[in-house]
């Protein structure tokens, strides 16, 4: 073999000079010259430039043709969007999003869980409830939740078809602010399951056979070391979840709940007659929101992506990555 | 620990008799029979395969048996004998009997989470109720057993192998276990963090607990172990002592596999 390469090899040893020896070490024995630096002309990239240009020239020609159409409505724009009745809906839509975020997650928690427990009774529970509440729409469903009162309207105790003991008639109503949390939150339970499921898969099977080898559990197992490793990977859909959860806050409208940001700004506009200007004052709100949000989601998956990808999960430097059981919940907070 | 070595009357550690196992339609195990009496070390080697892994991982019952008998201590394992009839145990059964025993994985499988120390004091204080301050006392002396004094408020990232498994060996003496299992505790650590690990062991070995451990060191078992059981295809091909195995292999399968590795 080395035979076969030395023909091939201008490595500047005289022939016959030094002996076939293969690996004797070529630096040790030539000076190498300092290289070269390449002085190569840019590649240039011209389409680029032009199609920036174009495109600052169109927006600029948008901007400059919005200003002047009164169909925005501009001036009633500035007027309403610090209107004390938008940053009041402003709030509650961003209470529907809180709540609804919390109780899906507490609940996706734990869908995810009994979909993954050795019991075949919880799993079929899961599946059951995975099944009607993503394979139908959210839409629907809040209709559903709005009229489900009167669907039910007694609450009967007794042997069912045989006997009955009491009738209690069911006089409270709940708010449509309610109904619309519990809407909101059994439908995004569904979604948050798969992502908690996901997590929880992602943690290396060795992790829970080492804890069950120490005679925990399979409640302390999940609790100490299975779920803390999977926030890695629930955190960030978990975010896009609640930015999600904020848009979807407007489908209320079908309960119908109508105090949360949007159905407060169509409800104004019924009244001025200018529905536009009170889109773009909700869009506005709404990007605001979205748009801290996003940073809050950037600095979120820094913090837990830390150290992955050479191998070994990496977690913790020593800022120490305390148990985040409360993390998905704080995002919620700052929702 | 040391109470260990006394105890060394009646009942083997761990008997199995005609130990049977299969996945699906692959018999991984054959029938099985085999002692380790009290403060002894059993080393298992063969190929890789030959159910020696799948056999320790039945003695604390992470898998199940399904024919033939196991015992730890005289106890089954994973079962409860009421005249002939047998009965599985509930989950809170079965995690009582593993905390007996202690067992080392060969990816170490360390909660990443959680630094040394934590690691150690955690079974401690959520299984046995021992009070922190206690476990933690208790968890740095045991580090300090390991050589890891100093490391013990490090993440497991940020250790070596070879200190991820004397971690992984000191979290497993934290329960006070009567019985320790190896599998193949060097298998994944670079060549020259393999000694670390078998001197640990070897000390451990000298406190009388009893051992039993899956592993390729010919060495080790040569030198520490008392007997040696060579494994293939699910049967036990040849037992003894590990200076007579290793020396002068009875079985023509015994003597194939180690011409290849020795």
């Amino acid at each position: 073999m080395t035979d076969m390469q030395q023909p091939g090899r201008d490595d500047g040893v005289p022939p016959g000079g030094a002996p076939v020896t293969g690996g004797v070490p070529l630096t040790g024995n030539v000076p190498t010259p300092p290289s070269e630096v390449i002085k190569a002309v840019r590649l240039r990239h011209p389409w680029r430039t032009t199609i920036a240009v174009v495109l600052i020239i169109l927006v600029v020609l948008f901007v400059l043709d919005a200003a002047q159409r009164t169909a925005f409505g501009w001036p009633d724009v500035a007027k309403y969007l610090f209107d004390e009745r938008i940053s009041q809906a402003a709030l509650i839509t961003l209470e529907l999003t809180v709540y609804s975020m919390v109780i899906g997650i507490v609940l996706g928690l734990i869908l995810a869980i009994m979909r993954l427990s050795p019991n075949p009774v919880l799993k079929a529970i899961a599946w059951v409830y995975l099944w009607i509440f993503r394979g139908t729409p959210v839409y629907v469903q809040l209709v559903f939740w709005g009229l489900v009162t009167l669907i039910y309207k007694t609450f009967i105790i007794g042997i069912p078809f045989v006997h009955t003991w009491a009738v209690i008639d069911i006089t409270w109503v709940p708010p449509l602010f309610f109904i619309s949390i519990v809407g909101l939150s059994l439908n995004e339970a569904a979604y948050m399951a798969e992502i908690v499921r996901a997590g929880l898969l992602s943690v290396d099977e060795g992790q829970e056979e080492a804890a069950k080898a120490l005679g925990m559990s399979w409640g302390q197992s999940m609790l100490r070391v299975v779920i803390p490793q999977s926030m890695r990977v629930i955190i960030p859909p978990t975010g896009n979840e609640v930015i999600s959860m904020l848009k979807t806050t407007t489908l209320v409208a079908a309960v119908p709940f109508t105090l949360d940001l949007f159905g407060r700004a169509k409800d104004i506009s019924a009244e001025t007659f200018a529905p536009i200007p009170l889109l773009i004052v909700a869009s506005l709100w709404y990007l605001f929101f979205t748009s801290i949000l996003m940073v809050g989601q950037y600095f979120l998956e820094k913090r837990f992506s830390r150290g992955v990808g050479r191998g070994r999960p990496a977690i913790g430097t020593d800022a120490g990555t305390p148990p985040v059981a409360g993390v998905g919940i704080d995002i919620g907070g700052k929702g | 620990m040391s109470g260990i070595v006394g105890a060394g009357t009646g009942t083997p550690m761990v008997e199995a008799i005609g130990v049977s196992k299969r996945f699906g339609s692959n018999e991984v195990l054959k029938s099985i029979s085999l002692r380790v009496e009290r403060g002894q070390v059993m080393c298992v080697i063969g190929p890789s395969g030959s159910g020696k892994s799948t056999f320790l991982r039945c003695i604390n019952h992470l898998e199940h048996v399904d024919a033939g008998r196991l015992l730890v201590d005289g106890e089954l394992v994973g079962y409860r004998q009421k005249g002939d009839r047998i009965y599985e145990l509930k989950p809170a059964e079965a995690a009582r009997q593993r905390r007996d025993i202690g067992m080392v994985f060969q990816h170490f499988n360390l909660f990443p989470h959680m630094t040394a120390l934590e690691n150690v004091v955690e079974a401690p204080i959520r299984v046995k109720k021992v009070p922190r301050r206690e476990a933690v006392e208790r968890g740095r002396d045991l580090l300090a057993r390991v050589g890891l004094s100093a490391q013990a408020g490090h993440y497991p990232a940020q250790l070596s192998g070879g200190q991820q498994q004397r971690v992984a060996i000191a979290r497993a003496l934290a329960m006070d276990p009567k019985l320790m299992l190896f599998d193949e505790p060097t298998s994944a650590l670079d060549p020259e963090l393999v000694g670390e690990v078998l001197d640990v062991m070897r000390g451990l070995a000298g406190t009388g607990m009893t051992m039993v451990v899956v592993t390729h060191e010919m060495g080790f078992a040569r030198e520490v172990g008392d007997s040696l059981v060579f494994m293939d295809g699910g049967v036990v091909v040849e037992t003894g002592d590990p200076r007579e195995v290793l020396g002068n292999p009875q079985h023509q399968r015994t003597r194939a596999f180690l011409s290849k590795v020795l």
